[in-house]
């Protein structure tokens, strides 16, 4: 009965979605206010049928239904709540329905959110976002029911993956979607402005919030999804450049250079057209994302050849929403006004500059992922496109951003001054000047340029400081003034000192994990000790441990200072689950300040030894640490009182009668 | 997400002998030699798997042409020359970094290209807008106007 009604709701939420993209824009044709308010309420109560199908579907999988295929193939009775909880979107057709109910979440968010909205902009956005929430749903309906039963159901689930048994699948795949699909209220907005024709200041001060929401989940997602891999897969590897993982990267690129270039737009009203077009790409990249990695292409273009159904339906999407998004963009764009002139060397400059080199970074990465795949389907070649390549072009496209980041916020807007920018940034110069000098003292060997990336990480961080004293005048007014100060600074310069600081931190981190990472690989039997760094591993023998649905076989390890101080126990192990005949590493990893020790075990040899891999990982949690900072800076600009009552007009202003009678 | 499906393929590949990266028993005593070859592992794909290179990978192959690297490495091959024999082998997919040639131009061409035309774009439009004149949206006002707005300043101006 359960699945059946979830079922039902989903169907009844197409419904709502095809109602919802349809009256309003007839209304906002027409000029019949009836008609444009129907998208509020309807959006809402869309939002609650998904909802409803999506609960729906959670009940099978917590009470364990096997009579539902979808809850028999990827759910066992035997797995702790949590995981019976998470496996919901460990498959396709889960991760659709938690894509479509984050899709309905924001369009709901909007309605319910979005007063401040003009009446016919907020009705042309929900009707836009209930077009693509019909397409999926559609898509779902048609290709993924997940609410398919069997005649006669089994008595147990076949279980999840192993490695998907993780507390990491509770946290990155939500916050990835969020990301993802938070991007289309920044798309819905920008075809809502293109029919209507009319683009001002306003529309990025509306959709700034929203593409800044999202960015700070997808910015955690990645993040999240990369210290997953990190852990799981047992050598410590952080980034892989996967194809998945760029699909994810794509839009996080893209969204970063939309969060800046609307700034512009937001401040000078210039931009406009680019910011539309950015807009447009972001969720676009997403939705290529949601294509790669659904669709099965990337296994092999064959694959995709003999089950083509779903990845045909996904193209099909694609090329409706992108073709036409860029198609409308392409008729209207010139229409619209330019606006705010500026000097090359001004804030306005500086953010061109950056949206140049993340635009630039983003269409590499999207080169580098599609460019194997066309490649195959045209000429029938195949060739890798792999970390070698990525490192190769990412990384000198990424240097010079970063070395311009600490200039831009301390430029005026319209016409900046280099040398006085140069010249507030001497002290950070000089401290990353020094940073280059110790980093080439203390640490042997490496990459020969790995101190001047060093010198980079620690001219952005203390570029960012710099920002903020700059703006506070610390060091130059009495400690007082310049706290009170720092408390009346608007959140977003909080937000942007944040944000640009953390990529600093993640620089680092990786710069110094890749360059002075160093790696112990043997075969020892107890009693045998390893040396790593300045850290002693003493191998002390295996015991076995049991686990509710494995069985581990644990190595225990007693890790010593060289000087001979006792710092802990370390217990990587050999994890077997038996349901399913397969056997993960489980490695067990020690934090020093953020390095972080690494050990993992190989299968055990017959005549007692066991290989282990032990990785010493300077400065690695700062990979991730910044990350953080950047979601923090998010937040803070988010909490800007600017974006949240969404105009900058005074606290007791008069509420507009007009806007208020039409929601 | 993304890692849902990789995670699966290399369980699939690798379920059936849970074996390893590299082995210690495959290393090479000679360090310079055994850093070489690690250095090489890392730019050559293991062709059965999803993306990974043959020094991550724990697929048999993988073991294979780790063992073949090392072995050509020893005897006194230099690292080209060890490309080469792969790619001889096995064809260019071995490679995760593409060699520049006219099927992988484009490949290598679009990033640079790509800035380039940006830059371009940018000079192109900052020159036409700061010097082609005022733009719609800057024109200049009106004689009718400019007689308007001083009348509203007196009016403004008048107690």
């Amino acid at each position: 009965m359960i699945p059946e009604l979830g079922h039902f709701a989903l169907m009844l939420a197409l419904g709502l979605a095809l109602i919802q993209g349809t009256m309003p824009i007839v209304g906002t044709r027409t000029s019949d206010p009836v008609l444009m308010s129907i998208a509020a309420p309807a959006a809402i109560a869309q939002f609650v049928f998904v909802a409803m199908a999506f609960i729906a579907l959670a009940v099978c999988y917590v009470t364990s239904d096997f009579s539902v295929l979808n809850v028999y193939e990827n759910s066992n009775s035997q797995m702790p709540l949590i995981y019976r909880l998470t496996s919901i979107w460990g498959n396709h057709e889960g991760s659709m329905m938690l894509w479509i109910a984050i899709l309905a979440f924001f369009g709901a968010l909007v309605a319910a959110f979005g007063n401040n909205l003009p009446v016919v902009l907020k009705a042309n956005a929900l009707a836009v976002q209930a077009w693509i929430a019909a397409a999926f749903q559609l898509f779902i309906l048609a290709t993924s029911n997940p609410f398919v039963r069997i005649p006669d159901a089994p008595f147990e689930g076949r279980d999840l993956t192993p490695v998907l048994q993780d507390p990491g699948l509770a946290f990155h795949p939500p916050m990835l979607y969020l990301g993802y699909v938070g991007f289309s209220i920044a798309f819905s907005f920008a075809i809502a402005a293109l029919i209507e024709g009319r683009i001002d200041a306003a529309w990025a001060r509306w959709v700034r919030p929203w593409a800044l929401l999202a960015w700070m989940c997808l910015t955690l997602g990645i993040a999240g999804g990369s210290y997953w891999a990190y852990y799981e897969l047992g050598w410590g590897g952080f980034w892989f450049w996967d194809p998945v993982e760029n699909a994810s990267l794509m839009p996080w690129l893209a969204g970063t250079a939309l969060l800046h270039s609307a700034v512009v737009m937001e401040k000078r009203g210039a931009l406009k057209v680019w910011t539309i077009l950015l807009a447009i790409l972001t969720f676009s990249l997403s939705l290529i994302g949601t294509f790669l990695v659904r669709s099965g292409v990337l296994t092999s273009v064959h694959a995709f050849a003999t089950d083509p159904t779903r990845g045909i339906f996904i193209l099909g999407i694609l090329i409706v929403f992108i073709g036409g998004a860029l198609s409308l963009y392409a008729w209207r764009a010139p229409l619209l006004k330019q606006g705010g002139l500026f000097a090359p060397i001004s804030r306005e400059g500086a953010l061109v500059f950056n949206n140049l080199f993340l635009t630039t970074a983003c269409a590499t990465v999207f080169v580098g992922t599609l460019y194997p795949l066309a490649l195959e389907a045209l000429t029938g070649d195949k060739i890798s496109v792999g970390p070698p390549f990525f490192n190769a072009t990412f990384g000198p496209l990424f240097i010079p951003l970063m070395a311009v980041m600490p200039f831009g916020p301390l430029m005026g807007w319209k016409r900046g001054d280099l040398v006085g920018a140069a010249q507030r940034l001497l002290a950070a110069m000089v401290l990353a000047g020094l940073a280059v000098v110790a980093a080439s003292a203390i640490e042997r060997g490496g990459p020969v340029l790995a101190p001047f990336g060093v010198g980079i990480a620690v001219f952005v961080m203390a570029g960012a400081v710099t920002d903020i004293a700059e703006r506070t005048l610390v060091l130059r007014v009495p400690f007082r003034t310049a706290l009170r100060r720092a408390l009346g600074l608007p959140r977003s310069a909080w937000g942007t000192a944040f944000a640009h600081f953390g990529m600093g931190v993640t620089l680092l981190g990786i710069i110094g994990v890749t360059a002075w990472g160093s790696e112990r690989i043997a075969e020892i039997k107890p009693g045998d000790h390893l040396d790593i760094a300045h850290y002693r591993f003493t191998f002390d023998g295996m015991f076995n441990r049991d686990g509710p649905n494995y069985h581990d076989a644990v190595g225990r390890f007693t890790v010593h200072r060289m000087n001979g101080e006792l710092i802990g126990n370390m217990e990587p192990s050999r994890r077997t689950f038996p349901s399913r005949n397969m056997a993960i590493t489980q490695a067990a990893l020690m934090s020093r300040g953020v390095s972080q020790l690494y050990l993992s075990l190989g299968d055990p040899n017959k005549d007692g030894t066991v290989p282990v891999r032990l990785y010493f990982k300077p400065q690695v949690l700062m990979i991730w640490l910044g990350a953080a900072f950047m979601f923090v800076g998010g937040a803070l600009s988010l909490s800007d009182r600017r974006l949240r009552i969404g105009a900058p007009r005074p606290a007791k202003a008069k509420p507009n009668p007009t806007l208020q009678a039409a929601e | 997400m993304r890692y849902l499906y990789s995670f699966a393929l290399l369980l699939a590949i690798f379920w059936s002998s849970p074996s390893w990266a590299v082995q210690p028993d495959e290393m090479l005593s000679d360090p310079t030699l055994e850093a070489r070859a690690r250095t090489l592992s890392k730019e050559l794909r293991c062709m059965v798997c999803q993306n990974e290179s043959i020094d991550e990978s724990e697929a048999p192959l993988a073991h294979d042409l780790r063992a073949l690297v090392r072995e050509r490495l020893k005897a006194g091959d230099t690292d080209a020359q060890v490309l080469n024999f792969l790619v001889a082998r096995y064809g260019e997919f071995v490679l995760l970094k593409p060699r520049l040639s006219w099927h992988t131009a484009a490949l290598w061409g679009l990033p640079p290209g790509i800035l380039l035309v940006g830059i371009v774009t940018i000079f192109v439009t900052g020159r036409r807008r700061s010097g082609g004149g005022p733009s719609p949206g800057e024109a200049n006002l009106t004689a009718a106007e400019e007689t308007r707005i001083a009348e509203l300043l007196r009016s403004e101006g008048a107690p």
